[in-house]
């Protein structure tokens, strides 16, 4: 667990330390991300590792970690209440207009290049290739 | 001997006792309720968290300070990301390009979006660049809307209710349009809804979890460089 951890924060600290000498306004956490998805294809890390099993200790209560930033909603209740339409339609319509057009132009461009779909299960039409049934 | 009590519940560690009791609720609520979309565990926990420094007259930036221990999470949890699209990578062959347009053209539209219908009902400039940022994750969010000049603290809550509107909704609205494939389900979702939309995929398929967690990443690098830019037309 302990080696997992140091790991992880290895790749986080490495992210930021590329965010700062790049100047670049990227996260270092995303970037870090990226740094362990090359790492661990280029390792073939198995599920066994010490990475795998403390980054999905740390997943399983991923929503955990976002409620001390989320409780900050108590601290602008006036304002947000002042501003309650333009606040909630420009929330949720620019939410649902980027959501149709991510997975509309995935699809389409999917089906366009002809590659293989992969659909959910029981979800009607033709199962996906590489169907392996698993469900966590 | 009543200060002396006071005091203690104001502490960091009755903070943390409290966040992290509410969280459990939420777990145990969703258990109980078979994972209704409406009981997720952030929601749960925020009600209750919130609820005790409102009773106990608790500055939020005091309870922000107490809880840093989790919040320091995040950001190890959001390289550990790279795990579930590690086991998926298998599922990226001939989807490269979807993916890479996609997330592209959807950061776009979240920016323009959400800007233009904010100004439309008469909100002012300072809320309109905190509003710009809401689909990039939070850390990004944050930092973004430092730089335009907007409102760091409301960006944070601004992606936090987009991520929990979408964990509530989005699985539903993904039916509603018809997007089945289950690699752009999970990359619509993170791409409008960073970690949290991640969170609820992540519970529902790992595969839709997976895609979300590169779509937070890649829509969060997509957002940090378009923002800069649009905003000069935007502002």
């Amino acid at each position: 667990m302990i080696t997992g951890l140091t790991w992880l924060l290895a790749f986080q600290v490495l992210g930021e330390v590329i965010v700062r000498v790049l100047d670049v306004t990227v996260p270092g956490p995303v970037v870090g991300m990226l740094l362990l998805f090359v790492f661990l294809r280029v390792r073939r890390y198995d599920d066994s590792g010490s990475i795998v099993r403390a980054g999905s200790a740390l997943l399983r209560h991923l929503q955990l970690f976002f409620v001390p930033a989320g409780v900050g909603i108590v601290a602008y209740l006036g304002l947000l209440g002042e501003h309650a339409l333009p606040i909630s339609v420009a929330l949720l319509g620019s939410w649902l207009l980027g959501l149709t057009v991510v997975g509309w132009t995935a699809v389409g461009l999917e089906r366009l290049l002809g590659a293989p779909r992969d659909d959910l299960p029981g979800a009607g039409g033709a199962a996906g290739a590489g169907e392996t049934g698993e469900t966590t | 001997m009543r200060d002396d009590l006071l005091e203690l519940a104001r502490s960091p560690l009755t903070l943390l006792l409290v966040t992290l009791a509410g969280y459990q609720a939420g777990r145990w609520l969703q258990t109980r309720t078979g994972g209704h979309a409406l009981a997720q565990p952030v929601i749960v926990a925020i009600a209750v968290a919130g609820t005790a420094i409102t009773v106990l007259d608790v500055d939020y930036a005091d309870y922000r300070g107490a809880t840093e221990l989790i919040a320091f999470w995040l950001g190890p949890a959001t390289v550990a990301l790279a795990i579930p699209l590690h086991r998926q990578a298998d599922r990226l062959k001939g989807f490269i390009v979807p993916l890479l347009v996609a997330v592209l053209v959807g950061a776009a539209t979240s920016i323009v979006s959400a800007v233009l219908l904010a100004r439309l009902l008469g909100a002012d400039e300072a809320l309109e660049k905190t509003l710009s940022t809401k689909a990039a994750t939070t850390p990004v969010a944050i930092a973004l809307t430092e730089t335009l000049g907007g409102i760091p603290p409301l960006a944070a809550v601004f992606a936090i209710v987009t991520g929990i509107v979408s964990a509530i909704i989005a699985p539903a609205v993904l039916n509603l349009l018809r997007i089945r494939d289950r690699r752009a389900r999970g990359l619509a979702v993170g791409a409008v809804s960073h970690g949290i939309g991640a969170s609820r995929m992540l519970r529902e398929d790992e595969t839709e979890g997976a895609f979300a967690g590169l779509a937070m990443g890649l829509s969060a690098l997509a957002i940090s460089l378009l923002v800069p830019v649009l905003a000069l037309v935007l502002f």
